[in-house]
């Protein structure tokens, strides 16, 4: 049993939750990610690692309600316990020998960005956040962007705070500005990824991105996780979960993740029903 | 002695009736009961030279098991198979034993083998049932050393038992949620009901096993820290569970699953029952790539979830298909459609990414090769679609890389399977030893059991040296 020792709600739909799991916070690294099933009758659900702490053998997830199985993690409150944790697993994303970076991060996407942003800048990287959100009120971790990077750019599609645009529009912004990035991060929902690498693809800057499909073991032994990157089958869980955004079948990905789309609305309405 | 029944056949046993058993996800056979095990039983000669045994990878004394059935003592029977099985409500169930022991019988000369595995799933069964009647193995002393094993399959959990029966304080790290390995994952409920891997397990567990789950050795923790943290020997029974993909086109279509992402999420992961939140598709029609037990479970899932078509596509003949002949019996009762000597070429989907059939082109038998055996080859032109909206590959496994890749000093061959001593079952590190699929890559439960239990007593031996 894993307790959750902190529970805080970023917004209405995004939850912060600090967890006992002293072996994986001994080995956790920015860019992997765990795989937890809250009880007998849960699926086992991937998420990315959003800090951990080795002394206090803590790991921090942060995650949006939109299935039933998120749904359900965040009615848990501080003091419940998750049946089963594991991880950390994938491969620690690699930074190269940069010096100025733009870490983009979409939505939910910004609590996996913001730890690579950290990561980097206190590595003495020079690091541009463009954060980017529908709108105003779902801003989240605004703060802790800001405090681990050189230019912060809040983006809202409704133009409630910040850029009024999309994080493509500011990104090119920038670059066109003379930013010279040697790398670009792009983490959130997959038009977004998939739009950033578009973006970015004519001026040639290698761009990682963190791809999220479907996963039962996240050891690599099932292949439900495979993704086509430069032609060729990746299983995420164990080669990612950073590809290089240029060369990875975004549409597939996409596609392959609304593989259950019809059933987990039954999962919701069962879940909120109240049958368990 | 007492006089052989001379029937040519086995005592039949009972099953559930095909098409209501394709339905369902209860165990197809219901085994037998006192009688029919003991008329079964007195089929056997007792040889003086029992040729049964030699074709017993773990080396069951099996006329001596049988003699006792058939005197209706059925927990001594019980004991004569312990002493070399760990295993054996699940070995009676699984074992291909028409290539093992019962295709050595004598009685298979002039008709049937004796059922030797019905027999030794029978006796499993009632001890399990009469437990209570049985003495408990007492909680061995401890000796005061700790060993590690690597994966809760068949491999490690017999490794595990044969070293705490010795004293051991023994830690089993599973990846999985659950242990039980492929027992758990892969093969059906109603092949294998869970809640006998889970009695097994229990067994063990009493012995003072402690079973770590959610544990990926490798990325958690790497054996090199295992060993460190005053674990004297490390068994790998991490088996050969990466799936491989044919690398033809549309395989990354949705509605198509490798059979161990199939069979995990009904097997594992529940999501046969309701109230289980795993998903898994609604298909009506599934053609499943392969001819082994794992092409038959997955197909005779897909069948139990509600398919209307199901169909084995495999490139080989009937004689070559390399599943437990009974399950291929069953599979066919059940109403798998087998297209035989058809190999697939490409995978089509609508415009959407989703999977709407299967292009295959039949085969015919070539001329022998040197070996005597003729290989398929393709009929050129022959190519035909078959309309499925799911297809599950099944082609075959190997093992996971991530200890190799994480150990220093482990070596593999080509194939990523662990290399070992063969007499010792010591990889190439000191103190590491391996068995099971990581080390043959996909074989079968006896063999992991039995290599399992080899490499508890060089551990024994190597500690007792030490
Ligand atoms: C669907 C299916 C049907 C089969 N049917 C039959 C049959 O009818 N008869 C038969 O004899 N055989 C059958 N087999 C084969 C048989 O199941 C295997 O040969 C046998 O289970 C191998 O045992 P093992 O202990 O070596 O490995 P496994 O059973 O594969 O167990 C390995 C365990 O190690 C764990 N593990 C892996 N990596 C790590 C890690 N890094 N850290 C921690 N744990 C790890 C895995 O999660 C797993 O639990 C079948 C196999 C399948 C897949
Ligand atoms: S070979 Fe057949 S008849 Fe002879 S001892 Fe074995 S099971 Fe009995
Ligand atoms: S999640 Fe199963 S192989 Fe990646």
């Amino acid at each position: 049993m894993f307790k959750i020792l902190n529970k805080k709600e970023l917004n209405d739909a995004v939850v912060r939750m600090d967890i006992e799991a002293p072996y994986i916070a001994k080995k956790a690294k920015a860019g992997q990610f765990i795989i937890y099933r809250i009880d007998e009758y849960s699926e086992r659900v991937p998420l990315t690692i959003a800090d951990y702490d080795r002394e206090a053998g803590t790991i921090t997830i942060i995650f949006q309600t939109i299935g039933g199985s998120t749904q359900h993690l965040a009615r848990l409150n501080a003091g419940d316990s998750i049946l089963d944790v594991v991880g950390p697993l994938g491969v620690a994303t690699e930074y190269g020998d940069v010096k100025r970076v733009a870490v983009v991060g979409g939505g939910v996407g910004c609590a996996i960005a913001y730890p690579q942003a950290k990561t980097l800048y206190n590595m003495g990287v020079e690091v541009d956040v463009i954060a980017g959100f529908r709108s105003k009120d779902i801003v989240i971790l605004e703060e802790e962007m800001k405090a681990v990077s050189n230019g912060f750019y809040l983006c809202t599609d409704d133009g409630s705070a910040g850029f009024h645009g999309f994080v493509t529009d500011k990104l090119k912004e920038l670059i066109d500005s003379g930013r010279g990035y040697d790398e670009v991060i792009a983490i959130g929902p997959v038009p977004m990824m998939k739009f950033v690498c578009k973006t970015t693809e004519p001026y040639g800057i290698k761009t990682i991105v963190s791809l999220n499909p479907i996963m039962v073991d996240g050891t690599g032994m099932c292949g439900g996780c495979r993704v086509t990157v430069d032609g060729k089958i990746r299983y995420a869980c164990v080669e990612g979960p950073d590809f290089d955004g240029h060369k990875v079948d975004f549409d597939e990905l996409m596609r392959r993740n609304a593989t259950y789309k019809n059933q987990e609305k039954t999962h919701v309405c069962r879940l909120t029903g109240g049958v368990r | 002695m007492v006089k052989p029944n001379m029937q040519p056949t086995k005592t039949p046993v009972a099953k559930q009736e095909p098409l209501v058993r394709a339905r369902n996800f209860k165990e197809v056979c219901l085994g037998y009961t006192e009688e029919e095990a003991i008329n079964e039983a007195s089929r056997c000669l007792n040889c003086k030279n029992p040729l049964c045994r030699t074709g017993c990878p773990v080396s069951v004394r099996i006329p001596e098991f049988i003699e006792k059935v058939r005197e209706g003592r059925f927990l001594e029977a019980y004991d004569i198979i312990k002493s070399t099985n760990n295993l054996p409500a699940i070995s009676g169930r699984v074992c291909p034993q028409e290539r093992q022991c019962e295709s050595k019988c004598v009685r298979g000369k002039n008709g049937e083998p004796v059922a030797i595995g019905r027999l030794e799933r029978f006796v499993a069964d009632y001890a399990m049932k009469h437990a209570d009647e049985m003495e408990k193995p007492a909680v061995p002393a401890p000796n005061g050393k700790k060993v590690a094993v690597i994966g809760a399959g068949p491999a490690g959990l017999s490794c595990a038992g044969d070293l705490a029966k010795l004293g051991y304080k023994v830690t089993v790290f599973e990846a999985f949620h659950t242990a039980g390995g492929v027992l758990s994952y892969g093969i059906p409920e109603f092949r294998l009901p869970k809640a006998i891997v889970q009695k097994e397990i229990e067994g063990l567990k009493d012995l003072g096993v402690e079973i770590m789950t959610n544990m990926v050795i490798g990325k958690v923790l790497s054996i090199d820290e295992i060993m460190d943290d005053g674990y004297e020997a490390v068994f790998v029974g991490s088996g050969a569970g990466l799936p491989r993909f044919m690398g033809i086109e549309g395989e990354a279509l949705v509605g198509v699953y490798s059979a161990n992402e199939y069979l995990t999420r009904i097997n594992l992961m529940k999501a046969f029952l309701d109230g289980y939140d795993t998903p898994i598709m609604k298909s009506k029609a599934v053609a499943v790539v392969g001819g082994g037990n794992v092409a038959m479970d997955a197909a005779r899932s897909a069948m139990r979830l509600g398919a209307e078509k199901v169909y084995i596509v495999y490139r080989r003949s009937i004689n070559e298909l390399p599943a437990r002949k009974e399950e291929v019996n069953h599979a066919q009762e059940e109403g798998i459609e087998f297209r035989l000597l058809n190999n697939p070429t490409k995978i089509l989907g609508d415009e959407n990414g989703n999977v709407t059939g299967i292009q295959c082109i039949k085969m015919e038998l070539g001329e022998p090769d040197q070996s005597g055996r003729r290989s398929p080859v393709p009929v050129e032109g022959s190519e035909y679609v078959i309309d499925v909206d799911t297809v599950i590959i099944a082609i075959g496994t190997s093992p996971n890389p991530l200890i190799r890749s994480t150990t220093p000093g482990l070596e593999a061959n080509k194939r990523g399977c662990l290399v070992v001593n063969e007499e010792t079952n010591q990889t190439t590190q000191q103190g590491v030893y391996a068995g099971g699929d990581a080390v043959t890559g996909a074989a079968t439960v006896i063999l992991a059991m039995g290599a399992g239990k080899k490499a508890a007593a060089s551990i024994d031996e190597y500690l007792k040296n030490k």
